[in-house]
């Protein structure tokens, strides 16, 4: 067995096809706990850790891109303003010593579907850039999931970046879980306005085996919200629209029952979730309203 | 895995160790390897924050870094706090406080402690708490953990 440690990403990505069977590290957090209870003995492990340029951001365009090896930490201490619903998240993840190791590329690549930041990339219509020696490829956020713990990379190919719309309206996330740290979501739901576009983005996690959208809930907010005309003056929605939203949120959830919850709870908990996501979100619109234009 | 040698600084010494393998933790190379069982180990998943050191100057549980990413970096474990037998003012402040029970969570709490400290200087309860929020206490409770941080802020302030 091998320990693999590329200096460049270059050299990553060719280590990668050198050896398929190789498991990508870097902050550890989720591979360590199954090195350290011999739930895994990998063919290799590729240590993305010692990478020079893997821990880093910039924005262009109205995108920010993060590489795989940005952390919670970072997201939360310089990306708020950019990426609100994404830092929010990141600061229900684990504890600090997690924060500090975690990156949402590994996040990503482990597609736990109680992954803490999946929800706001799929309400933010986030995009996974990915790249082997054969080329670069992107993949929507929402098709990158096929399952628990499974995802579309192919053997030889690496998450290299995440490239995040910076946010068009207020974004706002919810997550439930025993206490407020330290905790695997029983379920989470982010919320993402894009006043300009008109469009709501929404992200479910833990409540179906992949993180999902509730697209129906979305257009049907659209919808209502150009019907009514909230959209020019942000007046304060009616009990009928915000319980409408949450509902089609809730029947959009497929979950199961586990040991953190059963599956009962888990859509009471998200229509609940969902209203808050939404008063919380909105308000913050109906005070803000002529900046976020 | 082949064995691999690790070469890094634990406490401002060189350090290293040969015949590792590179998939262990950092936390078994410093309490197996290198002799330094300050660093408790409980949980080996990042929930108990028993194993919390410095790595690079980052708040890391141990267990959750591979010996092999440990390679070249530089490691401040709890040993690393005290100067000497003298105890650190945030180690006495625990002493003082009576927030050691069992004390395995003690050391973790300590190196947590340290690096909130060093942030800021006068946290207020809810920062201490969340800034603890990674380390597990089974038997005293947070109320004397939280007494002893606002001591320890006290007694560390600059000035």
């Amino acid at each position: 067995m091998d320990y693999l440690r590329p200096r460049t990403w270059q050299d990553a990505v060719a280590l990668k096809t050198e050896n398929p069977a190789a498991v990508p590290i870097n902050g550890g957090t989720d591979l360590m706990v199954d090195l350290n209870f011999a739930r895994c003995r990998p063919a290799a492990l590729l240590d993305l850790s010692h990478l020079d340029g893997l821990k880093r951001w910039g924005k262009s365009n109205g995108t920010v891109e993060l590489w795989a090896g940005v952390t919670y930490t970072d997201v939360l201490e310089h990306l708020g303003t950019d990426l609100p619903v994404l830092a929010i998240a990141s600061r229900t993840v684990g504890s600090p010593q997690i924060r500090n190791r975690g990156t949402i590329g590994g996040n990503l690549a482990t597609a736990s579907p109680a992954g803490d930041s999946h929800p706001p990339l799929l309400a933010t219509g986030a995009t996974v850039r990915v790249e082997s020696m054969r080329g670069v490829r992107d993949v929507p956020v929402g098709s990158f999931f096929t399952g628990p713990k499974r995802t579309v990379l192919e053997p030889d190919e690496l998450i290299r970046s995440v490239l995040v719309p910076t946010a068009r309206g207020p974004q706002q996330f919810s997550k439930v879980g025993t206490r407020n740290a330290m905790v695997i979501a029983v379920v989470s739901f982010a919320l993402a306005f894009d006043v300009a576009g008109r469009h709501v983005g929404t992200g479910i996690g833990s409540a179906a085996p992949t993180p999902i959208e509730a697209a129906g809930a979305a257009a049907y907010l659209e919808q209502e919200l150009d019907r009514g005309g909230y959209w020019q003056d942000y007046r304060e929605l009616p009990a009928g629209i915000v319980e409408g939203f949450s509902e089609r949120v809730a029947a959009a959830a497929r979950p199961i029952d586990d040991v953190r919850g059963p599956a009962r709870y888990r859509v009471h908990a998200l229509r609940v979730m969902a209203r808050r996501t939404l008063r919380w979100a909105w308000s913050a619109l109906a005070t803000d309203g002529s900046r976020a234009h | 895995m082949d064995p691999v040698l690790i070469e890094l600084t634990v406490n401002g010494r060189s350090r290293t160790a040969e015949n590792v393998w590179a998939g262990e933790s950092l936390l078994y190379l410093l309490r197996e390897r290198l002799g330094l069982r300050g660093s408790k180990d409980a949980c080996e998943q990042g929930e108990c924050g028993s194993c919390s050191v410095y790595l690079d100057g980052e708040l890391v549980c141990a267990c959750l870094v591979s010996a092999g990413q440990a390679d070249g970096a530089e490691v401040v474990t709890v040993e690393g706090l005290s100067d000497g037998e003298a105890l650190h003012p945030i180690q006495q402040a625990y002493v003082s406080e009576g927030a050691v029970q069992c004390g395995f969570c003690t050391p973790g709490l300590i190196v947590a402690t340290h690096c909130l400290l060093d942030a800021n200087s006068d946290p207020s309860d809810a920062e201490i708490r969340e800034a603890l929020a990674g380390n597990l206490c089974r038997c005293t409770g947070y109320e004397k953990i939280v007494s002893a941080v606002r001591l320890a802020a006290t007694e560390t302030a600059p000035g």
